[in-house]
């Protein structure tokens, strides 16, 4: 809301600058996004009389213009705007002056005539071209002939203002409009504010005896008024009027049409004007539109209109969308000589569907929506009246057609100063609440601490006790409430279990070479059903506003690939990332709401072990990426070891190279290289990825850490290399030593894996380094050897091994 | 003097010449075996005692055994300094060029988003509060309805929102999780104090200021004795903890509709430091958080009686506190995770 600084101080006495004003609006409670000074920047712009023009003899458009700037001094200015013309009073810019975007203007020749100066557009000295008048949109603007020539233009053209632009949150609607601020501001300056009467003459002519109106239902609106003017004269408004328009961001349009607008930014009152001659009949309703119905808006559109709309009718016809739009073809044009004005309350509800259902919001369907101050309803409508009467000649019928009309009531309200210092944790007296409940013009009764106040109408955003209270807050001044830290009982502030797990996962990850990723949630359709870990339905927003964010994503590999592609777009080829986040899964495509789980992934392209002098480079392998998925899980401490199971079910993996990752019988998660079918998908080279189940691994038993006693006597190793046929697993031999590896054996290691050379066509050689140790006395070799022994024979006849 | 105790002392002369002279210890080492040793000189000279009368004996022996400690001794140190040469000279040897670079070690870096809600998360830790995940897959009347936002309200407006159907719906605020919470606390065990960090979802198009998705952490606080005294004083601590102690903080009213009185929260704009400059948009004050005392309907809907309990509630953009404090001109980059963005946060 653009509000008029000259325009304000007619209503409440001011005399602080205006940006005093706004920071003092801003802190009691509306914020002034800016203050505008119009003519800041601008210098020497003059009335100029054009005395006389002719062509210019080497241009076929522009002319030698004769421009007196001064009572004793004529110069010659060349001009190219199509609608100059001697006679004219227009905007001159002198030489050494500055226009808009602090161009500087200066004496020169154009085609080798003189020109000491510019006649000006208003574009040119700051207006923009949505409140340009359209007469002026492309030449210069003429003033009226009134001005006086050598003075600023800067008075006659509204510059001298200052524009406060309000920024009115949805519970504000009642600072929408010139009058609610100044009681805003009458308020935080303990001023009166004060509203020139309206005066209407009426014809003895009563409008009845033109027209018929008719509220079909009340609820729809509770209020309804119409007047009818006759014999009006449309023209341009007067610059006073035309100003007050452009200043609040506003094109004039015609006398009739700016009324309407003025008015309602004056009382905040939308008001709509028909064409008497043209809506068809005698008889205007207030009713919904019937299924099937059309209507074609102002705008060109046409519109299918349902029972939820409210419209404004003849006997047949709808002619406007109520509240929202008027129709084609009653609209006010330069032929109008009879006008229908209307001032209304409309449901707000179905204001606001129908301008969303046609995506029409407007001036008035916001302020409808929001509501209207109901007791000026009716002044805003004689008000308009009054001044089409005086400004289109015309002549105002007698008496409005209200078929509805409501009674506007104070809202009783209760509060307690105990109340009022309990909330804000202050020490503020009877007194001063009062004063405040004074000063925001609220009747007000108090007995004992507990006021009684009664809040008008205008104020239809206050109802119960904590709106009093932040009134009594925000008058009172927010910079003046202590700060204290509350004196309640205190709070354990812990993070729990799970949080402090997730946040080691993350360090783990990180000191381990993956960077936290967050990637998008909303995905597309394929993308979010990619490497799912298990079977679930879609989740998709209804109305996406656009495919590649539509559905909810099932995996996180799929956002990592995007941002490893994104890097590699742009040459960043060595990418290790990783993210914790939720998937959304759920079983049945009828469920609404999908299971929120938390899950880890992890994805790496290009090279693990950088290049550097000392060393070569080493892209990212399957084993690299298992070792850190190993480092990660065993910050569960789970009791049952997870385990690598070969899979080939993930079909966006590669089938040979994908471990699922089992603890007992559940499937946690899976690792392994993309397909490379996806990675070409992606303009990826190899890529590892994991991907685990948060919520299962939480789930699981984990063990507490327990202290073992570091062993006192020596531990004795042996080493065996084992050949065994190349489907033989790792996982097997050391699942066998273990079982058979006696009391003694505490670990197995494997030191190396060979095929090729010395070694058989389909086989392969592992080689292990056995430890026994005795936690309670020295081992024997000979104890060692037998449990070697007994295991080496166990390998040879459970998996055909040789000892190499 | 006999001519023994003279043949010693010649030796020992000699002898300490030759260790003097000795510059590696093989050489040390024979002339040791060579002087010392059981076929060496002195060995011999003893030997020759034996043809000493009775009373010559004692004090040749006693020479003889000093004249070998003085050898020793010199063999020692000169076995000392040798060595300790030889080290030297190695390790003259091993020098490096300790200006090449070191052996690249990956290291990964926390996304500054989760940099940005932990560090808050600690300040609120520290007071005494919880910190709550909720769904980001919403109900409609915990997003909305329960915060005093019914159907048709013009504040919905503010927020556009992706539905999954006319009853589920991404969230558009972290704010359903404060509802839920009061809902499910029991006020006999103290006061509910808590913050919700967590993804929210608008129906935006993305461009350098607006994400569809994007963080924010909200907060609440309720009890029987909380005031706005203190609402400011949470947050002000808030604030300067994150955005450094110099900050000045202004409170100004506001509307939200799940508290009565709101708050919009300003600081002093770090680059200009209040003179006006394109950061603050020449107002010299940066908004970076709502807030407000709880309404008394958002306390009625979760069964909280708002006459005994009242406190206050705040949200803040964890993507806007990111990017002023670290100058952050592009909200995409979070979701991009270009690798040069992401490495320069560690």
């Amino acid at each position: 809301m653009k509000i008029s600084y000259n325009w304000l101080k007619e209503y409440v006495d001011l005399n602080m600058s205006a940006e005093e004003l706004a920071n003092k609006v801003t802190l009691t409670g509306i914020e002034v996004d800016s203050v505008i000074h119009p003519a800041a920047g601008l210098k020497k712009i003059v009335v100029g009389y054009v005395e006389a023009t002719k062509p210019h003899p080497d241009s076929d458009h522009l002319q030698l213009c004769q421009v007196q700037i001064s009572a004793d001094e004529t110069v010659q200015i060349v001009c190219g705007a199509p609608n100059v013309a001697a006679g004219q009073k227009v905007i001159v810019a002198l030489p050494g002056s500055r226009i808009a975007n602090n161009e500087k203007i200066k004496k020169g020749k154009l085609r080798g005539e003189i020109s000491n100066g510019m006649i000006c557009a208003l574009q040119e000295i700051g207006f923009s071209d949505d409140v340009t008048p359209q007469a002026y949109a492309d030449g210069i603007y003429v003033l009226p002939a009134t001005a006086e020539v050598g003075q600023p233009v800067y008075g006659y053209l509204g510059m001298d203002d200052a524009i406060l632009d309000l920024e009115i949150t949805p519970n504000r609607a009642d600072a929408l409009s010139m009058r609610g601020v100044a009681h805003e501001v009458a308020a935080i300056y303990g001023e009166q504010v004060h509203f020139p009467a309206v005066k209407l003459a009426e014809a003895t002519k009563p409008a009845s005896t033109v027209l018929q109106v008719k509220v079909d239902d009340v609820q729809d609106a509770p209020s309804y008024n119409l007047r009818v003017i006759e014999n009006v004269t449309i023209k341009p408004s007067p610059l006073w009027l035309q100003r007050r328009l452009w200043n609040a961001g506003v094109r004039p349009i015609n006398n009739v049409v700016d009324i309407t607008n003025l008015i309602m930014i004056d009382h905040g009152q939308p008001l709509h004007a028909f064409d008497y001659d043209q809506i068809g009949g005698q008889t205007i309703e207030v009713r919904r539109a019937q299924a099937g119905e059309k209507l074609t808006t102002l705008d060109g559109n046409d519109h299918d209109l349902t029972p939820d709309d409210i419209v404004i009718a003849n006997d047949t016809t709808a002619l406007n969308l109520a509240g929202v739009m008027g129709g084609l073809g009653s609209e006010i044009t330069n032929k109008t000589t009879t006008v229908i004005l209307e001032a209304a309350v409309f449901e707000p509800t179905h204001i606001r569907k129908t301008a969303q259902r046609f995506n029409l919001r407007s001036e008035a369907s916001s302020r409808f929506e929001k509501g209207v101050n109901r007791t000026d309803v009716l002044t805003a409508l004689d008000h308009a009246a009054s001044l089409i009467a005086d400004l289109a000649d015309a002549t105002v019928l007698a008496g409005r057609l209200a078929p509805t009309a409501i009674t506007p009531e104070n809202v009783t309200v209760t509060v307690s100063t105990k109340r009022i210092n309990q909330v804000l944790g202050t020490t503020i007296t009877t007194a001063e609440v009062k004063a405040i409940f004074e000063r925001l013009g609220f009747g007000v009764t108090e007995a004992a601490g507990v006021f009684t106040v009664s809040v008008p109408p205008r104020r239809w955003d206050i109802a119960i006790e904590a709106d009093l209270i932040e009134e009594v807050a925000r008058l009172y001044g927010y910079d003046r409430l202590p700060e204290t830290l509350t004196a309640s009982a205190s709070t354990p502030g812990l993070l729990t279990p799970r949080q402090k797990l997730i946040r080691r996962l993350a360090s783990n990850l990180e000191a381990n070479g993956l960077s936290q990723a967050l990637s998008y949630a909303l995905t597309t359709a394929d993308k979010a059903a990619a490497f799912k870990l298990k079977a679930s339905q879609p989740t998709s927003v209804d109305w996406p506003m656009t495919v590649d964010h539509a559905t909810l994503r099932m995996n996180l590999i799929s956002g990592l690939l995007d941002d490893l592609a994104y890097n590699a777009a742009r040459k960043q080829q060595n990418v290790a990332l990783y993210e914790q986040g939720r998937v959304f899964l759920k079983q049945h495509a009828t469920t609404v709401r999908p299971h929120e789980l938390e899950y880890l992934a992890g994805a790496i392209t290009g090279d693990w072990q950088l290049g550097a002098w000392n060393q070569p480079a080493q892209p990212i392998d399957f084993y690299q990426l298992k070792g850190i998925v190993v480092s990660v899980l065993a910050e569960f401490h789970l009791t049952t070891a997870p385990e690598f199971v070969a899979t080939a079910r993930h079909q966006d993996m590669h089938p040979g190279r994908t471990a699922d990752i089992l603890v007992g019988n559940q499937i946690v998660g899976f690792l392994g290289q993309i397909h490379p079918r996806i990675g070409k998908q992606y303009r990826l080279p190899a890529t590892y990825v994991f991907q685990l189940d948060l919520e299962q691994l939480l789930a699981l038993e984990a063990q507490l850490v327990v202290y073992t006693p570091v062993a006192r006597y020596p531990a004795i190793t042996r080493d065996v290399a084992l050949v065994v046929d190349e489907t033989v697993t790792n996982a097997a031999l050391e699942a066998t030593i273990l079982a058979h590896g006696g009391a003694y054996l505490t670990d197995v290691h494997l030191f190396d894996l060979y095929a090729g050379r010395h070694i058989d066509a389909g086989k392969k050689s592992l080689a292990y380094t056995l430890t026994y140790q005795n936690p309670a006395a020295t081992l024997t070799d000979a104890e060692v050897t037998t449990a070697f022994d007994k295991v080496i024979a166990v390998l040879e006849t459970e998996h055909g091994a040789t000892i190499r | 003097m006999s001519s023994l105790q003279e043949k010693l002392s010649a030796l020992q002369k000699q002898g300490i010449e030759e260790i003097k002279k000795s510059d590696d210890l093989k050489q040390l080492n024979n002339i040791r075996v060579n002087l010392l040793g059981k076929k060496g000189p002195i060995t011999e000279v003893l030997r020759g005692m034996r043809d000493l009368t009775k009373e010559e004996r004692p004090a040749v022996g006693s020479f003889a055994n000093k004249v070998r400690d003085a050898l020793t001794d010199s063999i020692e140190t000169r076995k000392q300094a040798l060595e300790a040469a030889k080290i030297e000279h190695q390790l003259a040897q091993e020098k490096l060029d300790v200006t090449l670079p070191g052996t690249p070690i990956q290291q990964g870096t926390h996304h500054v988003i989760m940099q940005t809600v932990e560090t808050l998360e600690a300040v609120f830790l520290g007071m005494g509060f919880k910190v709550v995940l909720g769904y980001e897959v919403e109900e409609e009347k915990y997003n909305f309805e329960k915060l005093n936002m019914p159907k048709d309200h013009p504040a919905r407006d503010m927020q556009d929102t992706f539905y999954i159907n006319q009853d589920i719906l991404m969230r558009t605020h972290m704010s359903p999780d404060e509802a839920r919470t009061l809902e499910q606390h029991d006020f006999s065990t103290g006061p509910m104090k808590m913050i919700g960090p967590g993804r929210v979802y608008r129906r935006d198009t993305d461009d350098a200021t607006h994400s569809h998705q994007f963080f924010q952490m909200e907060g609440q606080y309720i009890g029987e004795q909380v005031t706005m005294a203190d609402l400011k004083g949470t947050l002000s601590f808030a604030i300067r903890q994150f955005f450094g102690a110099e900050r000045k903080i202004r409170f100004r009213p506001s509307y939200f509709p799940f508290t009565e009185p709101s708050v919009e929260v300003d600081i002093s704009c770090f680059k200009c430091n209040g003179a006006g400059c394109d950061v603050c948009k020449h107002s010299g004050w940066i908004e970076v958080l709502g807030a407000g005392m709880t309404h008394p309907n958002v306390l009625k809907a979760a069964g909280v009686d708002p006459v005994k309990y009242g406190g206050f509630a705040f949200g803040l953009g964890i993507d806007r506190f990111a990017m002023l404090k670290y100058g952050i001109d592009d909200i995409r980059q979070f979701y991009q995770n270009d690798i040069r963005f992401l490495s320069q946060f560690n």
